[in-house]
């Protein structure tokens, strides 16, 4: 194996060990979506059209959370604290690190992708997705997009203890506008405007037509380009602005 | 692949933040083997100097060579024979040294045994602890440990005892010491005067962005040549005078007490210390 990726294999490992040893950030990364999804799978239980609308949208909220929310978060922690500027002192190719870390947001997703597609299966009514491939590539394009402007975003938070007001400022607007759209068709227009140029919404789309059946990957290009301008939107702000070190300031 | 030349080479560095010159032309250099000592107020420069000699920084102008390379372009193989100890730098709160240790290891060609570092150390009995419940000694011994476990050839201390109690401290110099014994170059920022002076084959005062004196602690500084008498007259008031020649002005001195019946309380005679120098040196003016 190349050094490099050796030593991208062995940051992933020290990743995951990490992640699960910090009880908290594993509660956020699993067991919140999963108790959204179990609590609104009980208020909607017997209809199956909202079922079949709930499943996708916790879907790519999990795509968006474990990958947008969890890199911001980490990158601020690890920046503020000098774990970054260890690393970056140490003989470890920026590659190396940087694939390690993305491989353990992924690996986080397809996690949380593959427990919310058997619960839709088991729980709530919902077939085996019906375009496999669909569903991988929405969301593979979603986790590279949202993870780049996440580490982007991270840019702009200014310490540790205000990630939280950050990141929600963006999340909760940005799910909430998503699911109103896809879920109502008779939302304002403009909504719809503002949902369909934004990553999420078109992200969830394509993940509901993988899952619950509708047009396959050929009638969805257009939501996947423009998950992929977001995110090549977002590598760009993340190597441009990337800081290894807290500023001063 | 051998090659002989000092192990780092400065030459007119400067540094601009923004309107504020940093580094204002300084000038060092550091042979194989040499434990180097930067010495001066906060603020002076040595950090900047340190990080620029790491490849944290870039520099605004002059030329730098470290093991012959431009640490600017941060080349890897620099960063395989270099170990690092920052000021502060942290550690993921759930790991523990030894898989810390592990980890580091693994970037390095021909790494410590992780064990043996443990020991040295003195975080054996911690090895299995999590970080989060490690004490700031026993971090900062874990800062130590990180950059030793490459076995580099050039090891850069920011401020490597800052925050130890007095036990800890000789400990950390002894390890120092035996870094040196093993042939190792050491650069080290400090802002205690015995450390510098205890550690250093040679000390650079720098202030202000400034070297201000270089050379070996006993011979620094422009009074170094002079001994300075001391006693305490009649009204119990310390004198002091400063000579080269210390055995005519004592024979003087005692000469004259003699015959006017009185003892020079409090004689001594010394030479400038680090700390003098350094006062001397870096008072405002």
């Amino acid at each position: 194996m190349p050094e490099a990726l050796q030593l991208g294999w062995r940051q992933y490992r020290l990743e995951r060990r990490m992640f699960w040893r910090n009880p908290s950030a594993a509660f956020f990364n699993f067991l919140l979506p999963l108790l959204v999804l179990a609590s609104a799978g009980a208020i909607l239980s017997g209809n199956q059209r909202d079922l079949d609308k709930l499943v996708p949208s916790i879907a790519g909220m999990s795509v968006m959370s474990t990958t947008f929310t969890a890199l911001a978060y980490n990158v601020v922690f690890l920046r503020e604290r000098g774990v970054l500027k260890r690393v970056r002192g140490a003989p470890l190719p920026a590659g190396s690190y940087f694939g390690g870390v993305a491989a353990n947001a992924v690996t986080n997703t397809a996690l949380q992708i593959a427990i919310v597609t058997v619960a839709g299966r088991v729980l709530f009514g919902l077939g085996w997705p019906a375009h496999w491939f669909e569903l991988i590539c929405f969301v593979l394009v979603g986790v590279v997009g949202f993870a780049m402007l996440g580490v982007a975003f991270a840019h702009a938070i200014p310490n540790f203890e205000s990630t939280a007001a950050y990141v929600n400022a963006v999340f909760l607007p940005v799910v909430g506008v998503s699911f109103y759209a896809f879920d109502s068709t008779s939302a304002p227009g403009f909504i719809h405007t503002i949902a369909d140029a934004l990553p999420l919404k078109p992200l969830i789309d394509g993940v509901s037509a993988a899952m619950v059946g509708g047009a396959d990957l050929g009638g969805h290009l257009d939501a996947l380009a423009v998950i992929a301008l977001w995110g090549a939107l977002g590598a760009y702000l993340a190597v441009r602005g990337f800081s290894w070190e807290q500023s001063r300031t | 692949m051998i090659d002989t030349g000092p192990a780092i080479e400065v030459t007119a560095l400067t540094k601009r933040y923004g309107d504020f010159e940093a580094l204002r032309g300084v000038d060092i250099a550091v042979g194989r083997g040499e434990v180097f000592g930067l010495l001066g107020p906060n603020g002076a420069g040595k950090t900047t100097t340190v990080e620029i000699l790491e490849g944290y920084r870039e520099r605004s102008g002059g030329s730098v060579s470290v093991l012959g390379y431009d640490p600017a372009r941060r080349p890897i193989e620099l960063r395989r024979r270099i170990g690092i100890v920052l000021q502060s730098a942290g550690i993921y709160s759930q790991i523990t040294p030894r898989e810390a240790l592990r980890h580091w290891a693994a970037m390095y060609p021909r790494p410590r045994d992780v064990e043996e570092v443990l020991a040295l150390a003195g975080l054996a009995d911690r090895a299995d602890a999590r970080a989060r419940t490690l004490s700031g000694g026993q971090l900062r011994r874990l800062d130590f440990a990180l950059a030793l476990v490459g076995d580099p050839e050039l090891i850069f201390l920011d401020e490597p005892t800052t925050g130890f109690d007095p036990e800890a401290r000789r400990a950390a110099w002894e390890t120092i010491r035996s870094l040196r014994a093993l042939g190792k170059t050491i650069v080290l920022t400090t802002h205690y005067l015995d450390e510098a002076q205890a550690l250093a084959d040679r000390v650079a005062i720098i202030k202000d962005g400034r070297i201000l004196a270089i050379g070996p602690p006993r011979d620094l500084g422009p009074g170094a040549a002079q001994y300075r008498v001391a006693w305490r007259n009649r009204d119990g008031e310390l004198l002091e005078r400063d000579t080269d020649d210390p055995t005519r002005m004592l024979h003087e001195l005692t000469e004259q007490a003699l015959q006017r019946g009185e003892r020079l309380e409090d004689l001594s005679v010394g030479r400038p210390t680090l700390e003098d120098v350094y006062l001397e040196l870096t008072a405002d003016a």
